[in-house]
């Protein structure tokens, strides 16, 4: 991923810009050296440049297109251990469960953020599927002491 | 594919959470429980110290149990534990290599091999009537010569041959109101006396054939004055009996062919003599005992026949039988008791003035009066006469004296035991030394070395039996401090002598032990029982500072309109805080759930008449208990008249003792059972101090069903009259077994259910919402455990998880039984294939754990089963979500798994109960099981899924944190090293 990124910042290892976009002598400081002319430079170099910007910008959108299916790879990936892990909580779905709820949050500093939501989806759906949502009566009741009695009763057959 | 590998995965999973047993490794018996054996309180003993070897006594006791016991040392050879019904009438040694018991009622004749105590042969002996029963075995001076065994039994005397069991003659009675007191058979001689009494007034001599048992004379005689009871063989035709009056002694003589009776006033013999007399039972010569109020007369006889008083002794007296020694020497050993001591001595029988021996043996603790005492010689090397004698204490411990000391003593009580509670040991002061420590540490280090070298395999194996020795001895388990995890506790046990005994959990040991003055018998008092044992105190918030305490009930007669007893004692130290009779019977002892400011528990106690009584009796409980006042109810069972009565409380006693402390009974509803269809044998109710965790439970798909959890209900099992007998009394068309599920409060029944053709006896344990109970199904022969749950149909709408989340619902509304909630229950039975003793649950601190039923069997064996077994909702295919929840497919019978045993490989003889005790750790549970024999461990019965093992090897843990940290170091090391490397190429 920071190999693409350096491709996309500059594709070379640097460069220095003597070009200047102001077309206004007197805004300049310094007045341009003697035998230079602006406009035509600029249209004596266009047919190279094209060139070059164009086969950047397919090397730039193949980058790009391996960049966004790599997630959606480990989100196939990711479904697949899924159905493996099968519906009940064991040590291996558990596992496997916040490995997916982890993955979108370490893959916050990187790139692919399109795709991020998705992830974060499935690793809710799979614990939902797994029961560990809250989302069901038992969840809420189970925790629930006995409720308290009003009335106190003792007894039994006479002491022998 | 993928589908078996799923399946594959779901499988290992589930064979993981699999149902858990209690099975253990060999080397883990004993880490965690310990086993006593006991015998009883010794009825007979017969010594057998004539021939070389191990020398040993033979004792039968009042549990039952004959037992061999080392003379040395005390220990138990061998034992047997006859059945509950199956008393013990008298114990002998025949030809020198047998013991002959008799026992119940004179109707089994056994004779055991001495040496390992295997029966070598049993005869039944009929009879028409019910009377006495004697065993006579007639001493020969040869060994091993086939002597008959007289036995008196079942109204007949039966005349058995010593080597097979045969009987070679029996002789019946013509009078079938004959009483027989005394069977005589003098040395070698071929007559045997029978000797009897006729009616109250008439006394009867029968001659015997020894050979044949022919009758060959018959004489009678009438006495006026009537017999009571005891008779005295003072010499070999001569009886003393009292008359009925018990003032008069008689003489009768009767082997010269007539009888003659020669009447002497006691009040002639004894100065001051008034009210009646006893005569104390032996068998000396020339000699008997005479017991009066004040003091223990003993009165000899001259060969005419003249009664003269030779000692007086005020003290309490025991004396044993006569014991001869040598040629015609016979001596007798008689007890007396000091303040804290006691005085044996050893007299000849016909010269009283001097003793062949006379000790005083100190007592370290208070063992109360001796109840019996035994006597035996040995020849010292310098061929003088010594004798030892065993002696039975009114605690019912047993000791040997030899040589003025106690060679050993065993506390036989504990086998009786009647009532158990438990206690908390002192909060750990603080101040350990630094030395301690130290040298701790060391210690901790090797032992962790050595458990290293166990669980890497490399421990040879004088290691390993030092790493188990480690476990069996380690101190840290039989500490006197309270420990984090509430395994190490006091057992509080009175037994039947009435004395209190505190045992540590950890090892078994007696901590101390406590002969309660309140049941020892006295003026007030005369013949004092315990009923049971309570908590009294219990201090959480003065911990430190204050004792716990437990109260001890009794009465003043086993009767049950005998005045009651109180004693409170001080379970850190042992002794009795305070004790006072009561002012009315006790029926009922309720332990209500108050305590007052100093964390005393109030009792509520009530009385034959129906009234209740507080305690204890202070204005600050009394005002406790009347905030409470109209919510307190009490129900009584009787089960003669099939009813059931629930009582409210009234303001006011009605009788003469009105006080502040006495409230009034009302009757508030009651259940009568048609006593010609019903008969009431079983309640059960759940334990007052059961915690329950939840209300709920789920179910497949996550589903809810709410437990219907009330301490006020009551399983009531009754059975038709006629099959209220054993099993097999009655034809499966005649009897049936009806349980009912019965709120207390209301009288609301909230459970009925019949089963044809079955019948008691009934074992029930009532725990959370469930009932389990163990009957027999005469139809199909076989017992059965059925399981009834109970749920609240009231709640079951509380379906909508938002108001849930929000609070809109009445789970934790306080809940009244006269909001009559409805229930509905679920019921299911199976087959179980022993019969059982006892019927108990685990019980945990916050009571998450599962539960697991202890059953106690017919093997005596305590056999831990699982509650899954018992669900009402196993089914023959239980869907997908059902097995998730671990519900189990539906068999017929339990299985009963050898691993699951909980005594292992031990037994507790006798088994009457199982208790249960919540250890602080919530995953574990303290099993105490009482019988003859004790037993204790501990269970975990979902293991312990909340703390390591003890055998835990921390040293290995720390030494692979360890070795982890220096393999991360070294490999980091090593790739900078390579980075370095690669960046100079």
């Amino acid at each position: 991923m920071d190999k693409g990124k350096a491709v996309m910042g500059s594709g070379r290892r640097w460069a220095v810009d003597f070009t200047d976009n102001s077309t206004t002598p007197s805004s300049r400081d310094i007045p341009d050296p003697p035998g230079f002319y602006r406009a035509s430079q600029e249209q004596d170099d266009s047919a190279v440049t094209k060139q070059k910007k164009d086969a950047e910008a397919n090397w730039k959108s193949q980058k790009a297109w391996e960049v966004a299916q790599a997630p959606f790879k480990n989100l196939l990936m990711m479904g697949f251990m899924m159905w493996m892990a099968g519906n009940t909580v064991h040590l291996f779905s558990i596992g496997i469960t916040f490995s997916a709820l982890w993955q979108p949050i370490g893959a916050l500093q990187g790139v692919g953020k399109v795709f991020e939501p998705y992830k974060d989806t499935l690793g809710i759906w799979k614990l939902n599927t797994l029961g560990l949502l809250p989302t069901h009566v038992s969840d809420w009741v189970s925790s629930l002491p006995p409720a308290k009695e009003v009335e106190y009763s003792g007894g039994g057959m006479p002491l022998r | 594919m993928a589908m078996a590998i799923r399946s594959l995965l779901i499988f290992l999973c589930i064979q993981s959470i699999a149902v858990p047993t209690f099975s253990l490794y060999e080397d883990q018996a004993g880490l965690m429980d310990w086993h006593q054996k006991y015998i009883g309180k010794v009825k007979h003993a017969v010594f057998q110290t004539q021939k070389t070897g191990r020398k040993r006594v033979l004792v039968s006791t009042e549990e039952n149990v004959i037992a061999s016991l080392d003379l040395r040392h005390g220990e138990i050879f061998w034992r047997h534990v006859l059945g509950t019904d199956d008393a013990i009438d008298g114990i002998d040694i025949a030809m020198g290599k047998y013991l002959i018991t008799l026992s119940s009622e004179g109707s089994i004749l056994r004779a055991w091999n001495l040496p390992d105590g295997q029966m070598w042969w049993e005869s039944f002996l009929q009879g028409s009537s019910d009377s006495k029963s004697f065993l006579f075995v007639p001493t020969s001076s040869k060994v091993d010569k086939d002597n008959t065994i007289l036995v008196f039994g079942k109204g007949s005397l039966h005349a058995v041959s010593s080597i097979h069991g045969d009987i070679v003659w029996k002789v019946d009675f013509p009078d079938e109101s004959f009483e027989v007191q005394e069977v005589i058979q003098h040395h070698d001689s071929n007559i045997i006396y029978v000797v009897g009494f006729v009616g109250s007034s008439h006394f009867d001599v029968y001659q015997i054939n020894a050979k044949n048992g022919e009758l060959l004379k018959h004489d009678s005689a009438a006495f006026d004055g009537g017999f009571s009871g005891e008779v005295s063989l003072v010499s070999k035709a001569k009886l003393v009996v009292l008359d009925a009056a018990r003032s008069t002694l008689l003489t009768i003589s009767f082997q010269k062919g007539e009888i003659s009776f020669q009447k002497t006033y006691i009040s002639d013999l004894v100065k001051g003599f008034s009210g009646i007399a006893m005569i104390l039972p032996s068998k000396l010569t020339g000699l008997f005992a005479v017991k009066t109020i004040t003091a223990t007369t003993f009165i000899s006889m001259s060969s005419e026949g003249q009664l003269e008083v030779v000692d007086k002794i005020n003290h309490a007296t025991v004396i044993s039988d006569a014991l001869s020694f040598s040629e015609d020497r016979q001596a007798f050993a008689l007890v007396q008791h000091g303040d804290s001591d006691i005085h044996l001595n050893v007299k000849q029988n016909h010269d009283w003035s001097s003793d062949l021996l006379k000790e005083r043996i100190k007592l370290n603790q208070q063992r109360g009066f001796v109840h019996r005492v035994f006597m035996n010689n040995y020849v010292r090397t310098d061929k003088s006469h010594g004798f030892r004698a065993l002696i039975v204490m009114e605690d019912h411990s047993l000791l040997l004296l030899q040589q003025g000391e106690i060679v050993w003593s065993r506390e036989d009580g504990l086998a009786s035991i009647i009532g158990v509670t438990t206690s908390e040991l002192p909060v750990e002061k603080e101040g350990v030394s630094v030395a301690k420590v130290e040298q701790n540490l060391f210690e901790w280090l090797k032992e962790h070395m050595l458990k290293v070298k166990g669980a890497l395999m490399l421990a040879s194996a004088e290691d390993l039996a030092a790493i188990q020795g480690m476990g069996l001895r380690s101190s840290e388990k039989s500490k006197m401090t309270r420990d984090h995890n509430g395994f190490r506790k006091l057992l509080i046990v009175l037994t039947n002598s009435g004395k209190l005994f505190a045992l540590h959990t950890g090892d078994g040991r007696i901590v101390w032990s406590l002969l309660l003055n309140s049941l020892r018998q006295s003026e007030a008092c005369e013949n004092p029982t315990g009923i049971n044992v309570y908590q009294w105190q219990v201090p959480h918030h003065h911990a430190m500072d204050e004792n716990p305490s437990v109260l001890v009930v009794g009465r003043c007669k086993p009767s049950s309109d005998a005045l009651g007893i109180f004693s409170f004692v001080d379970t850190y130290t042992g002794k009795e805080l305070k004790s006072f009779g009561l002012d009315h019977s006790i029926a009922q002892v309720i332990q209500l759930p108050f305590t007052d400011s100093t964390e005393q528990h109030l009792h509520l106690l009530i009385d034959t008449s129906g009234q209740a009584h507080l305690y204890p009796r202070t204005p600050e409980a009394v005002s406790i208990f009347q905030l409470e006042f109209s919510n307190i109810y009490w129900y009584s069972v009787e089960a003669d008249n099939g009813v059931i009565k629930g009582h409210g409380l009234k303001s006011n006693c009605d009788g003469e003792v009105a006080n502040n402390y006495c409230f009034g009974a009302r009757e508030v509803w009651s259940i009568v059972f048609p006593l010609e269809t019903e008969k009431i044998i079983t309640t059960i109710t759940r334990k007052s101090n059961e915690v329950v965790h939840t209300q709920a439970k789920v179910v497949a798909d996550q589903d809810v069903m709410y437990k219907y959890i009330s301490k006020n209900l009551l399983f009531v099992a009754t059975v038709s009259p006629k099959a209220s007998g054993d099993i097999g009394s009655a034809t499966p068309e005649e009897s049936h077994l009806v349980v009912y599920v019965v709120d207390t409060v209301t009288g609301r029944i909230l459970h009925r259910m019949n089963h044809h053709g079955s019948q008691g006896p009934v074992h029930a344990v009532f725990s959370e919402n469930w009932i389990v109970y163990h009957h027999f199904n005469l139809r199909a022969h076989r017992y059965e455990m059925t399981v009834i749950e109970i749920y609240d149909q009231s709640r079951a709408d509380n379906k909508d998880v938002w108001k849930i989340v929000l609070g809109k619902h009445n789970l934790t509304s306080p809940m009244s039984s006269y909001s009559r909630p409805g229930v509905t229950t679920k019921s299911q039975s199976y087959y179980f294939t022993q019969s059982v003793k006892a019927i108990s649950v685990t019980s945990t601190a916050k009571g998450i754990t599962s539960k697991h039923l202890l059953i106690g069997t017919i093997g005596d064996q305590v056999l831990a089963m699982d509650k899954r077994f018992f669900d009402p909702r196993r089914s023959v295919n239980p869907t997908q979500s059902e097995k998730e929840e671990g519900i189990l497919p539906l068999t017929d019978s339990l299985p009963i798994i050898p691993q699951s045993y909980v005594t292992h490989a031990l037994k507790v003889e006798g088994l009457r109960g199982i208790v249960t005790v919540p250890a602080k750790l919530e995953s574990a549970t303290l099993v105490f099981t009482h019988g003859v024999d004790l037993f204790f461990t501990r269970l975990a019965p979902s293991r312990t899924y909340d703390s390591l093992t003890e055998d835990f090897s921390y040293a290995l843990l720390l030494i692979t944190i360890v070795a982890l940290l220096v393999a991360i170091f070294v490999t980091w090391v090593l790739s900078e090293k390579k980075d370095l490397s690669d960046k100079w190429r």
